[in-house]
């Protein structure tokens, strides 16, 4: 008993670990077209990985596994996105799941699983155990982008990412293992205090670096390592693209912080020159093809890489203003990309993927209130108030012009402005062009309402962004340790 | 703030919360409760106003019904509203347009009439806000929020070419804005610098006090922000298009209102916080704006488009009160400020004349006028007024200030009030030979045989602005003894090195 509550931190992995199997197995009793019944389980179990969050909090930094698990502020409140996210995505995919035979419990328990990784990258302290999770949520992936068996697109779309993906992991692991070599420890918190002690070879300690920030620049999708982003967004069903680009981005976050921010601390002076060539070559690059893609999905692919580069500079200011701001950034981000993915599953019907600009003209006039929904997230993407993505852009630049650095500031605001006008065009699609069919959408209630909430929510935060970026920083507070 | 009562914040909310209203009514099934709502709505919105000047105190330079209220505590930015001499006089400008705008659409527009309604009245809350707002970041998103609304116009309900106008409108201005939300977070970092906790009040800044080289970056930042929207010289070509493509209601919301706002920028934030800068680079900004007097008073003689026209008579009119800003005397800064509330009458006047004729022909060429006077007499008579208004007669509202400017002008230098006078000619020659061109000689084609009178609705928003244009040009004093104090208080800030 005694030892089983030690483990409250984790009780919420574990849960889920276990209604996993449970549902897998359960899965196989429930005939093909009673599959709501799957569906019902893994709400219910998202809602009960939300109590279990809420009622093992405890204040302070706990450490579990031998530090390879650590419970903090920040790791609840991410888990807590993720669930909402994941929640929200199964919300939006039920019916463009069905109309395309995909609403299976594959693909509900592989998407439980991919959330376990993403649980475990977010509390991970320790190299195996962020490898771990992020291999834990990147098979599930590659195993969801192929779902759709019979789509050739789809198909090439795992291959390219399971190939790219493994070579990601591979450099991180190589990163991984030259630290190991430098500082003798896998635990984070170890290795920052060897850095620190100067026990460590420098030159193995940079070269593992280079390796580590390359790995992490794939996974989060930077150029130059941006390569399998559009063709992925492109080819794999929309549900799949809509947790690869919301949740894991929560993940991603975390995992960055973890290691760059607790682990490698001593060596920002060499990370952060790194990030900036990153950051600047996504928003350049990301801003600058979004603008030719024709296809929707493609478009989003290229934007959510600009995305990545401003939240890299969040990330590269450092300190509590610039964690906090990128954490601020990522979150507002999830919400808006999983808005706009949400809009593609609500205009798509069977047999017809909503998934080109066209499908977006005349919306004005097909449905009102779709369109002004589409609007606020158009227009929180480009950063304009009073939007939440104003203040997500907003607070990036605040924190990389504390650090002296007003250039790249100016590079950033500037690469958004180019960026606004393919956001634009979205907008003048809807609202000053003739629509191409007037074929009625056809909206399930659970999603209409969903995406009246994520549009109304990107409005809200807009108007009353302030709690948000205080519960940001209080996390990234209590939870990093700033040596 | 007379009663305690929150008199900024219900002009700012009382539109936007009837625009939503407005936009609840949906369907054009429901069109004639769209339009009654928005009336109603507009017009309480320049009732509320109304206050603001009965109860503003002329004699204090102070900011007056200040609401002040933590909106992000983490970057210590507040709701704080506030107005004096300066901004009281753009806030009634603003909501008084917003019903003659509604009932110049009223007939109008008959697709998604909800939505044109509703994006005027929330525009209007939104202009309110810029003007009222004492906060650099609650004023930046106002200002930022005013692009949205303004794009819809334009490109759902403009012309022909409307796209590219709405593209470019918001593309241009989208930069000057960014360039300054970068001005304002430096400024945030100074004052924690020099306060101890960072600040983003616009009063803070105005005591900051910051090194040479950095004044002339916000300088340059604030130009690109404000010198688009005025429009200035070099910048200004984003407006014929957005004029010209906008509806009747766009471009006298544009014209009376937007241009409005960069000028106001200029007053508010450009000088007081960058005063060295301001005086070291008053020479561009003088001829900047003596350019934009002279050629561009010469380039609207050219037009054969009449919304184009007033489109370039408007840059060379907001020219003239850029000049009178930047000469820093107490004749300039006034007579700039008169000069905008007059240009907000006449030139709202003159493109409300513009699409009556556009309503009934269907066409902006002058070319394809001729003699519309002796079919319309009534309206040719207003329009006559309001033509001479805009070249600058006395007695109308027009001369007020362009006189005040060019006496500031002749304090400083000779030849910039000479330069400037020459507004008064060209002004006069592209006017009258608009009016001559289009009203008289003889009736011209099938069209214009035509044409029928103006109708009651029409004669009443005339009467309403021919009122104001005479009224302010015969006894300006209500609108000047407003802005003294705080005018006079600006020039003392002005005068003083904040290196």
């Amino acid at each position: 008993m005694s030892y089983f509550s030690t483990l409250a931190p984790a009780y919420a992995e574990i849960f889920l670990l276990v209604m996993a199997c449970i549902i897998l197995i359960v899965d196989l009793f429930v005939a093909d077209r009673q599959k709501s019944a799957t569906y019902l389980l893994v709400q219910l179990t998202l809602v009960g990985l939300a109590l279990i969050t809420v009622y093992t909090y405890q204040p302070g930094i706990a450490h579990l596994f031998k530090n390879m698990f650590v419970d903090d502020l920040m790791s609840d409140v991410l888990k807590m996105l993720s669930y909402i996210s994941v929640s929200m995505i199964l919300v939006y995919s039920r019916s463009y799941l069905l109309a395309r035979g995909l609403f299976t419990g594959e693909f509900m328990v592989l998407t439980l699983f991919a959330l376990l990784g993403m649980m475990v990258m977010i509390s991970a302290s320790h190299f195996l155990s962020m490898y771990i999770g992020l291999e834990l949520m990147s098979l599930s992936l590659y195993a969801m982008v192929a779902l759709q068996r019979d789509s050739a697109v789809a198909t090439e779309a795992a291959m390219k990412y399971f190939i790219l993906g493994a070579l990601a992991s591979g450099l991180l692991l190589y990163g991984m293992s030259m630290l190991y070599g430098a500082t003798g420890t896998l635990d984070v918190n170890a290795v920052a205090a060897a850095i620190k002690h100067g026990v460590a070879n420098p030159n193995l300690l940079v070269f593992g670096l280079v390796f580590v920030v390359a790995g992490l620049a794939f996974k989060l999708g930077a150029v130059p390592f941006h390569m399998w982003v559009p063709d992925v967004y492109q080819g794999a069903p929309t549900s799949v693209v809509m947790l690869i680009g919301s949740a894991t981005k929560l993940a991603a976050f975390a995992f960055v912080m973890r290691l760059l921010v607790d682990g490698l601390q001593q060596l920002m002076i060499h990370w952060s020159g790194m990030l900036v060539i990153l950051a600047v070559l996504s928003m350049a690059v990301g801003n600058i093809s979004a603008i030719a893609q024709t296809n929707f999905k493609r478009m989003l692919a290229y934007s959510s890489i600009a995305h990545m580069g401003f939240f890299l500079l969040g990330v590269l200011s450092g300190g509590i203003d610039g964690y906090g701001a990128s954490m601020f950034y990522i979150v507002i981000y999830a919400l808006m990309s999983l808005g706009a993915f949400g809009m593609i599953t609500m205009l798509s019907r069977e047999g017809y993927e909503a998934d080109t600009l066209d499908a977006f003209k005349g919306l004005n006039q097909r449905s009102p209130w779709l369109a002004f929904m589409m609007l606020l997230l158009m227009f929180s993407m480009a950063g304009v108030p009073p939007t939440a993505g104003f203040y997500a852009k907003f607070s990036v630049l605040e924190a990389i012009i504390n650090t002296g650095h007003i250039e790249i500031a100016i590079i950033a605001v500037l690469f958004s402005l180019i960026g606004a006008y393919y956001y634009l065009r979205i907008v003048k699609l809807m609202y000053f062009d003739a629509p191409e069919s007037h074929e009625p959408i056809r909206i399930q209630p659970d999603s209409g309402l969903l995406i009246s909430f994520n549009g109304l929510a990107v409005l809200a935060l807009g108007i009353m962004p302030g709690w948000l970026m205080t519960v940001c920083a209080m996390a990234v507070q209590k939870s990093l340790l700033l040596h | 703030m007379i009663f305690g009562f929150p008199l900024l914040s219900v002009a700012i909310w009382l539109p936007i919360f009837f625009g939503v209203l407005v936009l609840a009514t949906g369907h054009d099934r429901n069109a004639p409760i769209a339009r009654m709502i928005a009336l109603v709505g507009a017009v309480l919105g320049f009732l509320v106003t109304l206050p603001l000047y009965t109860g503003f105190d002329k004699m204090i330079s102070a900011m007056q019904f200040e609401e002040m209220y933590v909106w992000i505590p983490h970057f210590n930015i507040n709701y704080h509203l506030g107005i004096d001499g300066i901004s009281v006089l753009f806030i009634l400008l603003n909501s008084f347009f917003t019903p003659l705008v509604v009932l110049a659409g009223w007939k109008v527009i008959e697709k998604r009439v909800a939505q044109y309604m509703a994006a005027f009245l929330i525009m209007s809350g939104i202009v309110n806000g810029v003007f009222a707002s004492l906060d650099a970041m609650l004023f930046y998103v106002f200002w930022e929020a005013m692009l949205i609304p303004m794009f819809l116009i334009i490109g759902v309900w403009g012309g022909a070419n409307r796209v590219y106008a709405a593209v470019k409108f918001f593309l241009y201005t989208l930069l000057g804005s960014l360039l300054m939300l970068i001005a304002f977070i430096y400024l945030y970092r100074q004052s924690g610098v020099v306060l101890g906790t960072g600040s983003f009040s616009i009063l803070d800044y105005h005591a900051l006090p910051i090194p040479r080289v950095e004044q002339i970056l916000i300088f340059i930042a604030f130009f690109m922000a404000f010198a688009v929207k005025v429009p200035m010289f070099p910048v200004h070509t984003w407006l014929p298009d957005a004029h010209v493509e906008a509806p009747t209601g766009g471009s006298v919301v544009l014209a009376a209102i937007m241009l409005k706002v960069g000028a106001y920028g200029f007053l508010r934030f450009s000088m007081p916080i960058a005063p060295d800068a301001s005086h070291e680079l008053a020479w561009v900004m003088i001829t900047l704006s003596l350019i934009a007097v002279v050629y561009i008073g010469l380039v609207a003689l050219m037009q054969s488009d009449m919304k184009k026209l007033v489109a370039y008579s408007s840059i060379s009119h907001m020219g003239f009160v850029t000049l009178g800003f930047f000469i820093f005397n107490a004749y300039g800064i006034e007579g700039g400020l008169l000069q905008m509330i007059s240009h907000g009458f006449v030139s709202g006047a003159m493109f409300l004349g513009i699409g009556v004729m556009y309503d009934r022909v269907h066409s902006r060429q002058i070319a394809d006028y001729g003699g519309v006077a002796h079919k319309m007499p009534v309206f040719a008579a207003f329009f006559v007024l309001f033509a001479m208004a805009n070249s600058g007669l006395p007695g109308t509202s027009g001369f007020v200030g362009e006189f005040l400017v060019i006496m500031g002008a002749v304090k400083v230098n000779f030849w910039y009030a000479l330069l400037a006078a020459t507004t008064l000619i060209f002004g006069a020659a592209y006017t009258l030979w608009m009016v001559k061109r289009v009203f008289f000689g003889a009736i011209s084609n099938e069209h214009v045989a035509h044409l029928s009178d103006i109708t009651l609705r029409e004669k009443i928003i005339f009467s309403i602005l021919a009122v104001c244009v005479l009224g302010m040009g015969v006894y300006p004093l209500p609108f000047g003894e407003m802005m003294h104090a705080s005018v006079n208080n600006l020039i003392v800030h002005l005068g003083n090195s904040k290196l």
